[in-house]
């Protein structure tokens, strides 16, 4: 249930959590520990083969570890009955894994039916789910699974696995199927469900782009599921921990950075402004002042409609009306830094108007604003780094002289 | 006598005894079915279990059917008791080799999340596994009851029921008048049964089989 902050995930805790395959002398998954926060956004990323589905599933115990303990709330699960357990984590996978002889609603509707909802509340329950992945209930609930796109049974998968209102859900490469286009837009879906739900969700990908746009915390992962680099996508980027990470960030760190930014976040410059309803010799005025040679129109209701530069208001000969350029690219205080970068270059005058949710003007970025914010938000990365680091090396520290007085 | 004057004569015999071939070979299906699936579900996780199971049943069906009559008959007499062991030991194979492939091509992700959802072990085989396995097993049904009416006939020589007598009595008074028509009546009864069955089964398809994955 939600509480005040409107999280209704569940903290996880895995111990020591090994996996050893008979036959094998190297554990499958050895010993991996780890605290997830209630309500937060867990990647795990890696190569393939490296365990990181094995952890998954070791969490609803579809694998039962060799050793160490699952906690879900701060209950050990570890030895629960696992049909139990399942019921109340949801579990989405790749292949959306519908089942294709049982309608939508039927799928949807398999877990709270095993726990004992009425046939009322069920078929409630079925159209609110259609409804928040965005399909609609009337059209879908009736459909079989083949005759619904990739896009839409991965969405219904994530609607089955919701259905019960589970707090924590498994995500095991659920868009590892679908085209880019659509992966993308699921991608966003889950930020905005996630936005809406407050989960805790654990998602596996080998995709280290949709981990970053995805995870509130990134685990990175290497052979034998051991931990490079639990941290935040920000800190991943600007300081891997070693050479595996950031191997597996690649190149263009700063650039996938600019996709953790949203152009609210950085300073925009004004530029000078008038109505389109604005008597021209207003605009000589501004314009005549000197320093100004460019200057932006703004229609009735403050969007931005036309660039002015001197040289059209001598042509314009007493009319606005076919001077200036029209504003083609603009980006909303929303987007991403790398959007407002494409929209600076793509620009033949390297600037971009920013707006707001209903496309009032609020400002201008250009390439001077872009870069000073990268490099602020770089060194400000790494400093966050550097002080993380410390205090991991604190408290390391602290331990070790504390097991050294225990021991004397 | 021509042919139809024949079945004029005995139409109401006739009837009796189609009706009875019928009656014999439906409720040996229906054993065969019930006991099919039960070996197939008890057997088909096991390699050597499956592959036991399917080798066992064929053998069976290699003993000739007078055969196995012959063998029957010391142990339980003549009459209903023979036909119907045979008969059910005959259409296992189809079934039971059917329920096997069906229940191990189900695609194992949908396996992982049925268990993944919380789905029990018995609640996954009745909702999942039995129901996508139903066409290959309905096919081996359906083959099954193919098989046993031609095989239905050769149990009138244990004195079993059905338009086996008709032809056995035929062959037994070669020469006489009646003999081909006798024959050819039980032969050609037996072939329409075999189709009236058929067209049933595609309605049993239409059915039980789930419109998500007919094909």
């Amino acid at each position: 249930m939600p509480d005040s902050n409107g999280v209704s995930g569940a903290n996880i805790r895995l111990e020591n959590l090994t996996k050893r395959y008979p036959g094998s002398a190297a554990p499958a998954v050895d010993n991996v520990s780890m605290d997830i926060k209630a309500g937060e956004l867990i990647v795990f990323v890696g190569p393939s083969g490296c365990g990181k589905s094995t952890t998954l599933k070791m969490i609803n115990r579809l694998i039962e570890p060799t050793s160490g303990k699952i906690l879900i709330n701060d209950e050990d699960v570890t030895n629960i009955d696992p049909v139990g357990l399942r019921r109340k984590v949801g579990y989405a996978i790749q292949s959306s894994g519908l089942f294709p002889h049982m309608t939508v609603a039927q799928n949807i509707s398999l877990v709270p039916k095993m726990i004992g909802w009425s046939k009322g509340r069920v078929d409630a329950r079925v159209a609110e789910m259609l409804d928040l992945v965005g399909l609609d209930p009337t059209e879908f609930r009736g459909r079989y699974p083949r005759q619904l796109s990739g896009g839409q049974q991965q969405r219904v998968g994530v609607a089955r696995a919701l259905a019960a209102d589970p707090p924590v859900l498994l995500m095991d490469e659920p868009f590892g199927a679908v085209d880019p286009i659509t992966r993308d837009h699921l991608q966003d879906e889950l930020i905005r469900l996630q936005h809406e739900l407050h989960k805790t969700i654990v998602f596996v990908t080998h995709d280290f782009d949709e981990a970053i746009k995805l995870g509130d915390r990134i685990a990175v992962l290497r052979e034998r599921s051991h931990i490079a680099q639990f941290d935040t996508p920000e800190a991943i980027l600007t300081n891997p921990a070693d050479d595996f990470v950031s191997g597996f960030v690649g190149a263009g760190a700063a650039l996938k950075r600019l996709n953790l930014t949203r152009v609210r976040d950085v300073p925009v410059v004004e530029v000078p402004t008038a109505g389109v309803d604005d008597p021209l010799q207003s605009i000589f005025d501004i314009m005549g002042s000197g320093s100004v040679t460019e200057l932006l129109l703004l229609d009735r209701h403050n969007r931005p409609y036309k660039w002015l530069r001197r040289g059209d208001l001598m042509r314009a000969k007493g009319s606005l009306a076919r001077a200036g350029t029209l504003v083609s690219h603009h980006v909303t205080d929303d987007s991403t830094l790398r959007d407002a970068l494409e929209a600076v270059l793509t620009d033949s005058a390297g600037r971009v108007a920013v707006t707001g949710k209903k496309g009032e003007y609020l400002g201008v970025v250009d390439m001077e604003t872009l870069m000073n914010s990268v490099q602020e938000l770089l060194q400000a990365d790494r400093l966050d780094a550097i002080e993380h680091r410390a205090e991991l090396a604190d408290a390391a520290g602290g331990q070790v002289h504390r097991e050294q007085e225990g021991a004397s | 006598m021509s042919f139809w004057d024949y079945l004029g004569n005995r139409w109401s015999q006739l009837l009796a005894d189609a009706f009875q071939h019928a009656s014999a070979v439906f409720q040996c299906v229906l054993a065969a079915t019930i006991l099919g699936i039960a070996i197939g579900v008890l057997t088909y996780r096991t390699e050597w279990g499956g592959n036991l199971a399917i080798a066992s049943t064929s053998t069976l069906l290699t003993i000739p059917s007078l055969a196995l009559l012959g063998l029957l008959i010391p142990i339980m007499g003549l009459g209903v008791a023979p036909t119907v062991t045979a008969l059910t030991l005959y259409g296992l194979l189809p079934i039971v080799r059917n329920a096997i492939v069906g229940l191990r091509g189900v695609d194992p992700q949908l396996i992982d999340a049925a268990k993944g959802i919380g789905m029990s072990r018995v609640a996954r085989l009745f909702k999942v596994e039995l129901p996508l396995a139903w066409p290959p097993i309905l096919t081996g049904i359906r083959v099954a009851t193919q098989m046993l009416m031609g095989i239905a006939a050769i149990a009138a020589y244990a004195s079993g029921p059905g338009l086996g007598n008709e032809i056995f009595r035929g062959i037994s008074s070669l020469g006489s008048a009646n003999a081909l028509n006798q024959v050819l009546a039980g032969t050609l009864g037996i072939v329409v049964l075999a189709l009236l069955f058929d067209a049933a089964y595609v309605l049993i398809g239409r059915l039980t089989i789930s419109r998500g994955i007919r094909a």
